[in-house]
């Protein structure tokens, strides 16, 4: 019997690993090509005969990063921001006053969801020119800000309905809290862990986005990481070793953020399922 | 409390997707302060496009076959990384890692895998001495690596929400039908599976929604092409607003894309929570 476990954990832990592997595959590539040459023509399966790390400074100069990363980082820490205050603030009479008005409007955030923001394209464009808002950082955080503000309601409204013993909030009433004081001072701090989740998942697909970006945001002053990579890679179609290279800085911040917080990504990914 | 939240949703995506219905109705080119109210000829027109089809016809592969995939492999993925083996959590690490990384970068990262001119794959080929394929230029093939690339990217959320849902399955259940002498096979289906079905419905509806508005790797690795082969149906509103001036049309295809997911979305949900009530 023992024997037999031990062979099925090692015949599991290489299949594991094939896995594995094939799953590195697009990783081993990008970070091969990012190093080597631009004259090197070697296929991309074998190691650079020399290593160019100045591929990462000339990508950096001339898909200009760095205003990119700003800008990034402007409206990702924006949007996730009042996602997390608007969205949090939301869920909470959703998730604790059952009234027929409360249950149409949280029915209508699920509805929003599902529905893709992008089939309002034309009006949404139209309405922003209007505005005057075309180029702006604002109209980027208030756009991502809408387009996740559903599932951040959702994620809240199931985190308070499951976990918030409603027993503090009233002790909190009678003594003679408003709704908002409660929310802040009491029902808030205990948010933390599925703030956490929010905060991380949302960072991770509006650092990412490409949709509101590619239309809103045309100005090379204003444009973020998404499209200054997509401008680069048209420009260097033959020079892939700097669109690897300018791939990688673009990815680096979210793979760090990800990797010291897996807990909560991973806890937020999957309370879904388990919390119903 | 919830009114600023839906003052924004209200501004940002309830009103536009109203203000879409109604231009949809008009010739407007997107730029111009004139628009005419055509009545329903942009919907007779659409219904009468075969780029429409093609484009809807691409949107449901990339939808139901990103979907299937990502489900079968993700519950395999999670099935192995339930048992005790070594390395367990820098497997797991390592196949949800490209979920963090946007799926534009993502397009390009497979883009190297498979291009004509030098791609990965091309190498191994002709190592082995075959022909060179031009896998992204090839309609046949490419929408395949569309449904490939959108797996690749997002299997790891389907591996995770399994992987949640299968340690929530109380031990008991497998010793007492051990107990009965049933087999591997019975018990993944007898217990594992009718016990996973919230798990599954999650997944389905996430992947379906996912699937649907696939939109950056599209535009990443074959840019729609060759000539709309690849074209989904965001992409392909995408350049009829911006590249052919056709605005009305646009927001047409844009009523069309909203119908579509919603009827899809809410058919599985309903398919799969009724399902859950028999498990």
């Amino acid at each position: 019997m023992k024997n037999k476990e031990k062979k099925s954990r090692r015949f599991f832990t290489v299949v594991a690993l094939i896995v594995t592997l094939f799953h590195l595959i697009p990783f081993y590539i990008l970070i091969t090509t990012s190093l080597k040459a631009s004259n090197d023509f070697s296929s991309k399966w074998v190691l650079p005969s020399s290593i160019h790390i100045e591929n990462f400074m000339k990508a950096w100069e001339q898909a200009s990063l760095g205003n990119a990363f700003i800008n990034t980082t402007i409206i990702t820490a924006g949007a996730a921001l009042l996602l997390i205050v608007f969205g949090s603030l939301a869920a909470y009479p959703l998730a604790r006053m059952n009234t027929r008005l409360n249950k149409f409007v949280y029915f209508l955030f699920i509805a929003i969801m599902i529905v893709p923001p992008l089939t309002a394209l034309v009006p949404l464009y139209k309405m922003v020119v209007d505005m005057g808002m075309m180029n702006t950082h604002e109209i980027a955080i208030l756009n991502n800000m809408a387009a996740f503000l559903p599932l951040t309601i959702f994620l809240y409204a199931g985190f308070i309905r499951s976990t918030i013993p409603k027993e503090l909030e009233e002790a909190a009433k009678i003594d003679g809290a408003s709704t908002l004081k409660i929310f802040f001072k009491v029902v808030f701090p205990l948010l933390k862990p599925i703030t956490a989740t929010v905060l991380i998942i949302s960072c991770v697909f509006i650092w990412n986005d490409y949709q509101f970006a590619i239309f809103f945001l045309q100005d090379e002053s204003v444009q973020t990481l998404t499209v200054a990579l997509a401008s680069f890679f048209g420009q260097n179609q033959s020079n892939l070793n700097l669109v690897a290279a300018a791939a990688i800085m673009s990815m680096l911040p979210m793979t760090i953020l990800f990797l010291f917080l897996q807990k909560y990504f991973v806890a937020g990914l999957s309370s879904g399922s388990v919390k119903g | 409390m919830y009114l600023p939240a839906l003052v924004v949703v209200s501004v940002f995506i309830i009103y536009p997707f109203l203000n879409g219905i109604r231009i949809s109705f008009t010739d407007w080119n997107g730029f111009s302060q004139t628009k005419n109210w055509v009545g329903l000829e942009q919907y007779k027109r659409m219904f009468l496009d075969p780029n429409t089809w093609l484009v809807v016809k691409n949107t449901l592969l990339y939808g139901i076959g990103s979907t299937i995939f990502q489900n079968v492999i993700g519950l395999l993925y999670a099935l192995l990384l339930n048992k005790s083996i070594r390395l367990k959590s820098l497997t797991r690490t390592i196949i949800y890692l490209p979920v963090i990384i946007s799926p534009l970068v993502m397009g390009y990262i497979w883009y190297f895998f498979f291009a004509y001119q030098g791609g990965a794959l091309n190498d191994v080929l002709m190592l082995f001495g075959f022909e060179k394929i031009n896998a992204l230029g090839n309609p046949d093939v490419n929408t395949w690596i569309i449904v490939f690339v959108n797996t690749y990217q997002f299997v790891g959320i389907a591996m995770i929400i399994y992987l949640a849902g299968l340690q929530s399955i109380s031990k008991d259940y497998y010793e007492a039908a051990v107990n009965d002498g049933a087999s591997a096979f019975q018990k993944f289906k007898n217990i594992t599976l009718p016990l996973l079905m919230p798990a599954i419905t999650i997944n389905v509806i996430l992947n379906i929604i996912g699937g649907l508005k696939l939109f950056d790797v599209i535009l990443a690795l074959t840019g729609g092409g060759p000539g709309n082969a690849s074209q989904s149906m965001s992409t392909f509103m995408y350049s009829l607003y911006f590249s052919r001036q056709d605005a009305g049309y646009a927001a047409t295809q844009g009523v069309l894309m909203a119908f579509i997911t919603l009827v899809f979305s809410l058919l599985a949900l309903v398919y799969f929570k009724r399902k859950e009530v028999d498990a």
